[in-house]
């Protein structure tokens, strides 16, 4: 099977609408006789509430209910499934974080509601909170991501690392990060009698569905679930989170549609964060620069009723030529909500460590960070032995270093300087396992030409009404202005989470068999098509077997420069050149777009984002964007970022091995390890802040 | 936050008048009013908008600075009178904020913004200034951002602003209106440290209303300079700042004016930095020893201990600038 010319850059056909505020989100939605509703967040990380005054509250004015555990509707917050997350629904007095919803104050207007949340008082019994990642039990979890283990060796570590010419050993910490997508958190319920009609920010309709399905215990053919333009999600919105329920309880008590939306300071509640990771990792290497051993422990916080694996021991498992290997995830729970995917989860952390330790690696050595990497270059996946479907990786070294002009890098730390400022220059590699799912999809040639594509996935910002008809206009021969794309509804033909970099694989592969039959029945029909239309539907079932033969990466390189003040230590990344093999590229422009903000996304990891807890209390103290710090224009260079020719004819029907998240698979230690070069101090601890250099 | 009434001012003495009513609350920018009503750290029954009254100008003239309090942080920074009379001032107000709130934020409510300290900002902890006797969460908890200067073991709170940290050092003056007339108060002296009543922040009484802000002529003050060590590039707040003029005569320090922002409860006058450099060598050294005394009296809190070697070499920086 072959696509003509695919990857054309192609502006967003939902630009126009998003710049001008045409574009609806949940937010925007309106429905007749609706409500507002307002979630009251504990002030506790850890206890039991004792007494709620709600008295205030329900006599404010526009207020028309003030749900608590005493009086809300008795519904199932229990998982139903072991990839679910446990909710708070108003079902019980405990409190286990910061920020638990604790009641719901429904209004006829969103001030009302505010200010009514603001008058119920609740009043706690304490106790102390558990908030230590280094103290308390410690367990290793059954299983990690998918199916894979938490623990996994090759060789023999440890007696490899013993007699290795150079070794390092260090911890690295990386804290715990909320995504704060642009639009916060939000749904729109409204029942029907038994049917329940769902708008929700929401990155997979048919997962929101299934579990509310599961909450009301009610087929999860009466509801109706609709994303229309997502702002931005990162992670946060692939599962359904406690407010989506508690609207749809909220609806269901005061007969009227309710519209609940998170606000800024309740996204560090209960949608989800990156966990803080501490991981313990040791590289040794012979002394020709060919690794010998790597060992990878991990912890990560979990919450006290779920379970949630970072997993950076995958990025170190599947990527250099190391013969003996070792790597162990465990959890602690502490009185948190329970951490989940942020954009690139495992490899962006992961990646921190142990690109980070290749780096001390090649100065203990004496070798070229790069040259390093090159040295250990692995042809087929190190961990099973798998040929891959495609890996350009030597192509992407190659591209970003001349493009940066490595080769004029002097290795020496504070070597570099520039007008009184220290420069450095640092590299790291980018990895990341791709994967894909299910997708169906239906399209249909109406007798004028005009094609509809229809597929339940959702657009958050990636540019699925611009990329899906671009690649079905490819496959029909068509212009794609001719293709309109339907997408965001439960009605449509089922789409898999949009999450893992997994949807251009996946419902990329769908678009394309379904425009390929079309195109095939079309000229059955000797190019006529009749008056009712021709439909066609699709199931691109992924097969397993298929998928085990080779292994799925996407990989990089990243190349950053920082300009560090010599006496203030104000770091600037001045430039940063990354080069990615992501497969087939469906649309250069927004796959650049994708890439830069990947990029951004490992500069704010670097260098700004922490979330700050009252260590005592549990308490988030910076739960605002003016203090949970993320970059400004001013602190972004303007990231080039190539992408490798790989039409990869291996992996899927579209050849896409998913961009959303590799180039953010290392760009932190690319800056660390840039950090180190300017200063000679080595950091371990993100984010990288002035007082590392006034100890 | 909780409802409440707007009401607009047309002349100083209505403001006044409607001000000092229980209650009440002068909003101009609202830059930080809104936040901290949102935050329910605030709650006042009325707000009254001084917006329209005449107290817009930006004037240098005999080589002072005078400044209607309703001058917006923006349109100070962008006189070039400023820039050429008092860069500090003009560097403060461009490295302030970001471009938006500049724009609305206004000179007066600058100075008196509140403290960024989450304590002080979140409702569910404990903190002294909000409500006193609750005690300190800082002292103990999440303080990288809090002060160590002029702290006490009841409050640590930062004073936030950048651009009261240049007036200070350039001894601004406020002009101040009430009921029965008006009264000048040096912005040095307007401050009061938290001590045992951090909940009181100034000398400001009720009912009063600033209307101006004057900045005396100091001939050198041409090549003052501000320097703002922070977490980014722009719109964030100072880790440590200073403010400085310098007279150099012959290589020899003449006078000097120091504040320094961001490390300290207030905007902080470092009185005896001053006068150590008095009479010294305008060199690096000096510049080192006058740091190592303006801190002297530093005290860090654990994660902000890292301010006071930070806050020395910010100083050593903006005394080499204003020297250079």
């Amino acid at each position: 099977m072959s696509i003509p010319v695919v990857g054309t850059p192609r502006s967003r056909v939902d630009g126009p609408d998003k710049v001008t505020g045409a574009a609806k989100y949940t937010c925007d939605r309106v429905l007749p006789g609706m409500l507002h509703a307002v979630v009251v967040p504990s002030t506790i990380a850890s206890g039991r509430i004792v007494a709620i005054d709600t008295e205030a509250a329900r006599k404010a004015s526009g207020v028309a209910l003030v749900m608590t555990h005493e009086n809300a509707p008795r519904v199932n917050e229990k998982k139903s499934g072991p990839q679910d997350s446990v909710l708070y629904l108003l079902q019980s007095d405990i409190v286990e974080f910061d920020r638990q919803p604790v009641a719901v104050v429904v209004a006829q207007t969103f001030e009302q509601a505010v200010y009514g949340a603001d008058l119920v008082r609740v009043r706690y019994e304490l106790h102390a909170p558990q908030m230590d990642l280094d103290t308390g039990t410690v367990f290793t979890p059954k299983q990690m991501l998918g199916d894979q283990p938490a623990s996994h060796a090759r060789g023999a570590a440890e007696p490899a690392l013993a007699g290795a010419h150079a070794k390092v050993s260090n911890i690295y910490r990386t804290p715990t990060e909320h995504h704060n997508p642009m639009e916060t958190h939000g749904t729109l319920a409204a029942w029907n009698g038994d049917t329940l009609m769902l708008y929700d920010s929401t990155q997979w309709v048919f997962g929101v569905r299934n579990r509310l399905g599961h909450v009301f215990g009610i087929d999860p053919k009466q509801i109706r679930v609709v994303a229309p333009f997502v702002g931005g999600a990162f992670g946060s919105k692939g599962t359904a989170w406690s407010h989506v329920p508690l609207a749809a309880m909220a609806a269901k008590v005061t007969g009227r549609p309710v519209k609940l939306l998170v606000t800024r300071p309740q996204m560090f509640g209960w949608v989800g964060h990156r966990p803080q990771t501490e991981q313990n990792f040791s590289a040794g290497a012979n002394a020709d620069g060919t690794l010998v051993a790597m060992l990878h422990d991990v912890r990560n916080e979990t919450s006290m009723s779920d379970e949630f694996v970072e997993p950076c021991a995958t990025f170190s498992r599947d990527l250099y030529a190391v013969p003996h290997y070792t790597m162990d995830q465990e959890l602690r729970r502490l009185n948190i909500s329970k951490p989940t995917y942020q954009r690139a989860p495992g490899e962006s952390t992961g990646g921190f460590a142990v690109e980070s330790a290749m780096d001390e690696l090649s100065y203990e050595l004496g070798v070229d960070p790069l040259a390093l990497r090159l040295l250990n270059y692995s042809d087929v996946n190190p961990n099973n032995g798998k040929e891959y479907t495609s890996k350009k990786l030597r192509e992407c070294y190659a591209r970003a270093a001349e493009r940066f002009d490595w080769s004029r890098r002097t290795a020496p730390p504070r070597s570099m300087q520039r007008n009184g400022m220290l420069i450095g220059w640092g590299m790291a590699t980018a990895s990341r396992g791709t994967h894909r799912g299910d997708s169906d999809a239906r399209i249909t040639m109406h007798p004028d030409g005009r094609v509809v594509l229809a597929v339940g996935t959702i657009e958050q910002g990636t540019g699925s009404p611009t990329v899906y008809p671009q690649l079905a206009a490819e496959v029909l021969g068509i212009s794609h202005d001719r293709v309109r794309f339907e997408w965001g509804d439960t009605n449509l033909p089922a789409a898999p989470l949009a999450a893992g970099s997994q949807t251009a694989a996946s419902v990329g592969s769908a678009t394309v068999l379904v425009a390929q039959q079309l195109r095939d029945r079309l000229a059955a029909l000797g190019g006529k098509v009749p008056a009712e239309g021709i439909t066609i539907e699709v199931n691109a079932k992924v097969d397993e077997a298929a998928e085990e033969r080779y292994a799925q990466q996407a990989f990089g390189a990243h190349f950053a420069e920082v300009e560090v003040d010599p006496d203030l230590f104000q770091i600037r990344v001045t430039r940063f050149v990354g080069a990615y093999d992501v497969g087939r590229v469906l649309n250069a422009k927004t796959a650049g777009s994708q890439l830069v903000g990947a990029v951004v996304w490992g500069i704010s990891m670097a260098l700004f984002e922490k979330t700050r807890f009252d260590l005592r209390t549990g308490r988030i103290m910076n739960a605002t964007l003016a203090d949970y710090l993320v970059p400004t224009n001013a602190d972004i260079p303007d990231p080039e970022v190539i992408t490798v020719e790989d039409d990869d004819e291996r992996v899927n029907p579209a050849g896409a091995r998913g961009m959303g998240e590799v180039a953010m698979c290392g760009s932190a230690a690319a800056i660390a390890n840039a950090v180190y070069h300017a200063t000679g101090v080595r950091v371990r601890e993100l984010p990288i802040t002035v007082e590392a250099f006034l100890a | 936050m909780n409802p409440f009434a707007y009401a607009r001012a047309d002349t100083v003495g209505a403001a006044i008048a409607a001000g000092g009513r229980r209650g009440a609350h002068f909003i101009a920018g609202g830059t930080n009013i809104l936040d901290l009503m949102k935050d329910d750290v605030e709650r006042p029954e009325v707000l009254i908008d001084i917006n329209a009254l005449p107290l817009g100008s930006i004037e240098v003239r005999n080589g002072a600075l005078y400044l209607g309090a309703l001058a917006r942080m923006s349109d100070v920074a962008a006189s070039t009178a400023v820039q050429k009379a008092f860069p500090a001032i003009a560097i403060a107000l461009r490295e302030s904020a970001s471009p938006q709130l500049r724009n609305m934020a206004s000179m007066s409510g600058n100075v008196l913004q509140r403290t960024r300290c989450p304590y002080f900002r979140d409702v569910a902890t404990p903190c002294n200034k909000r409500n006193p006797g609750s005690g300190c969460g800082a002292l103990g908890g999440v303080n990288r951002m809090q002060a160590v200067l002029g702290t006490s073991p009841h409050c640590i709170a930062t004073h936030a602003s950048d651009v009261a940290v240049a007036l200070v050092a350039m001894d601004a003056i406020l002009h101040i209106e009430h009921a029965n007339g008006s009264r000048d108060v040096v912005l040095e002296q307007f401050y009061r440290p938290p001590g045992e009543t951090p909940h009181i922040e100034n000398v400001l009484r009720p009912g009063e209303l600033i209307v101006g802000i004057t900045v005396p002529a100091l001939g050198y003050a041409a090549s003052s300079t501000y320097v703002k060590a922070r977490d980014r590039a722009q719109y964030e707040f100072a880790l440590a700042s200073a403010a400085v003029a310098l007279e150099v005569d012959s290589g020899t320090i003449r006078s000097a004016h120091i504040a320094l922002g961001g490390v300290a409860t207030i905007p902080w006058r470092a009185r005896d930095a001053e006068q150590t450099l008095t009479g010294m060598r305008a060199t690096r050294a000096s510049y080192e020893h006058a740091a190592e005394v303006a801190l002297s009296g530093g005290r860090g809190y654990g994660q902000n201990d890292f301010k006071i070697p930070l806050a020395k070499r910010v100083l050593v920086r903006a005394l080499e600038g204003a020297s250079a």
